[in-house]
């Protein structure tokens, strides 16, 4: 399985199987933080930025842990390491350039015990990547998030201004249009294969 | 939390040390139990599927031995079918004859990855058998190749053409539309499920074109240990 | 759905009487007024993920609330031992202790189903609903409240998953639990497996809900 192709890995992740949209990755943030463009993209850059450190993590840590014969701490080491190696480089962000912490700083907290985060840990293992795959993988997942993200916010700044029914208005519509948007990502899907 | 908020209690590092050791050694402790308790049972599991696979794709066969594909494209048998990609299972009838080789192989579908299994028999120098071991084509289309009865005809008998010397594949596996074939080495594929069908194809042509002249290369290795 | 609320109200005296003992208190807000899912709308990735079936969903449901169950035990047994620095780091290790043992749990029981569910058994640990019942629940309270609160949302999270499960296996297999409900001659909503489908449903579920509710208040 390790023949991919970095293009088809990138094509794979961002648009035929979209983290949020067609693995239900990281649902929480996209419910929560798709309000507006600006948050929207700020917010998918973090994402990407977490996810790239953590599949290098990942991967290193995957390595050592056959390396000594303890797969079976693999869950519990991926949490543990990617969220202190997330706290670090926010302490660093902040030292070096505060702008980009103001920019991404709130975020990072939040995105460390995100789903799609330790999913991503989760599938480069189960598919058997290497370490440019995997870092391929991240940046894929990564602008998957950031457009599925940034399609929902276009969509729900619009639709603040339109008349919807009590009911639907919140979580119910927003999970309506990510149902939609679900199904027109599928019209990606045979992208990878020829 | 009431006393926290108003004011933490002065804790000293040595403490918080002593109380996440303590949790970790725990919690390693409870993973190792149920690591160690469950381990055979998975295996077992593991191996029960992987013969139910292979027994499914070489009609006949009793008894299996496993090889790996070297780098420098020799087979050398194994004992234990660690988790590697580059393996192979071959079949032995109750005589002791090869009764064909099971080979893993896979490639993207439509959605995503396809993982397969397929037999080989080198005596007839035909595709025996096919399975899907993996996919999350779509419902009710793409998943047509797990199950459509046209379809898995194909693999009842699909000869490869083999070189002159058997070093090379002559004529490579394709996927046709549903009806159109016409050469002996096409695939019939499905009408709804063109681009999973001739997924299947091209993972099938691929790994023929590179596996089956190795096999015949070491043919002899292959019928020899079913003897001894 | 709202069994224990129904009921409740057909003999109002044993109910009434058995609803003002605290634990059961702790037990029904999880099934109804604090529904994880419907009333929450947390612990969605899974919520929405393997529910393409009622049994994926009801497996999901039962590992989630073995994990809850155990987390909030222990939290709650270590509550005064563990430092406040670090007890979400020490809460994070005892839940992906937990997840591990049900992941291989599940393996050992059923290599189809662990196929199935697949990494999503992993990714328990990041479900909000037990960090946050640790943190907000079990770390305050005695073991049996948590253990009752934990029973609680974890059955609420099972019905929320069999009711996502069921609506999508019936609309896309035309059968519940593997069993062909309508004539073979249905067409099936093929769409309701697919992941589309499972926004779809959640949504007319949180539909129901809010419309009950604000329905309920009209009254």
């Amino acid at each position: 399985m390790t023949h991919e192709s970095l293009w088809a890995i990138f094509i794979n992740a961002s648009l035929i199987n979209n983290f949020v949209l067609a693995y239900f990755l990281g649902i929480c943030p996209f419910l929560g933080v798709s309000g507006k463009m600006a948050t929207a993209s700020k917010m998918g850059g973090a994402v990407t930025f977490v996810m790239l450190i953590s599949s290098v993590c990942a991967y290193a840590l995957h390595s050592l842990l056959v390396a000594i014969g303890a797969v079976y701490l693999q869950l519990i080491s991926y949490i543990v390491v990617i969220a202190s190696a997330v706290q670090l480089v926010e302490m660093f962000i902040k030292k070096v350039s505060p702008t980009l912490f103001r920019a991404l700083g709130i975020f990072l907290p939040l995105i460390t015990t995100n789903c799609a985060i330790l999913g991503l840990a989760l599938f480069q293992t189960n598919k058997g990547y290497g370490l440019l795959q995997s870092v391929v993988y991240a940046l894929g997942a990564g602008a998957g998030f950031t457009l599925a993200l940034i399609l929902m916010a276009g969509l729900r700044e619009r639709l603040e201004y339109a008349e919807t029914p009590n009911v639907v208005k919140g979580t119910v519509l927003t999970l309506l249009i990510a149902g939609i948007l679900s199904l027109a990502f599928m019209g990606f899907a045979g992208l990878g294969s020829n | 939390m009431n006393s926290a908020t108003s004011t933490p209690p002065r804790i000293g590092s040595g403490r918080m040390i002593t109380a996440m050791t303590a949790t970790g050694a725990l919690c390693a402790l409870f993973i190792v139990l149920a690591y160690q308790g469950t381990l055979p049972r998975i295996e077992y599991l593991k191996a029960k599927a992987l013969e139910k696979a292979i027994v499914e794709v070489i009609p006949g066969m009793t008894s299996q031995k496993v090889f790996r594909l070297q780098p420098d494209g020799t087979l050398q048998e194994v004992q234990e079918a660690a988790k590697d990609a580059s393996l192979v299972y071959a079949g032995y009838d109750l005589k002791g004859n090869l009764a064909g080789v099971a080979i893993e192989a896979s490639g993207m579908g439509f959605a995503d990855v396809i993982r397969i299994i397929y037999g080989y028999n080198p005596a007839t120098e035909q595709i025996i058998g096919f399975r899907v071991l993996e996919s999350k084509e779509t419902p009710g289309l793409g998943d047509k190749i797990e199950k459509d009865p046209a379809f898995l005809e194909n693999f009842k008998t699909l000869p490869i053409v083999l070189s002159a010397d058997k070093s090379r594949v002559q004529h490579r596996i394709v996927a046709v539309k549903h009806g159109k074939k016409e050469k002996a080495w096409e695939l019939d594929g499905i009408t709804g499920a063109t681009i999973s069908s001739r997924a299947v194809g091209n993972i099938l042509g691929t790994s023929t074109e590179h596996i089956v002249p190795v096999l015949h290369k070491n043919l002899p290795l292959l019928e020899n240990l079913a003897k001894q | 759905m709202s069994n224990p609320i129904s009921q409740g109200q057909n003999n109002k005296g044993f109910w009434s009487a058995l609803a003002q003992s605290q634990s059961t208190n702790e037990f029904l807000k999880g099934l109804w007024k604090e529904n994880p899912v419907f009333v929450q709308v947390l612990g969605m990735c899974p919520t929405l993920a393997v529910t393409n079936s009622a049994r994926n969903g009801l497996a999901m449901g039962l590992a989630t609330t073995f994990v809850l169950l155990m987390s909030n035990t222990l939290v709650s047994l270590l509550r005064k031992v563990i430092p406040r620095q670090v007890r979400i780091a020490s809460y994070i290790l005892i839940i992906a202790t937990f997840v591990t043992l049900v992941d291989y749990a599940i393996q050992a029981i059923s290599m189809e189903l662990s196929k199935a569910l697949g990494a999503f058994i992993s990714l328990i640990v990041v479900n909000c609903v037990i960090l946050g019942r640790a943190e907000a629940f079990a770390s305050k309270n005695t073991v049996g409240r948590s253990i009752m609160d934990a029973l609680g949302m974890g059955f609420g999270f099972v019905m929320a998953l069999l009711a996502l499960g069921s609506v999508r296996e019936l609309l896309g297999y035309g059968s519940i639990f593997g069993l062909l409900v309508f004539p073979p001659v249905y067409q099936e909503w093929v769409i309701m497996i697919l992941p589309a489908g499972g926004f779809f449903t959640l949504a007319l579920w949180l539909f129901v809900f809010n419309w009950y509710k604000t329905h309920k208040k009209a009254l």
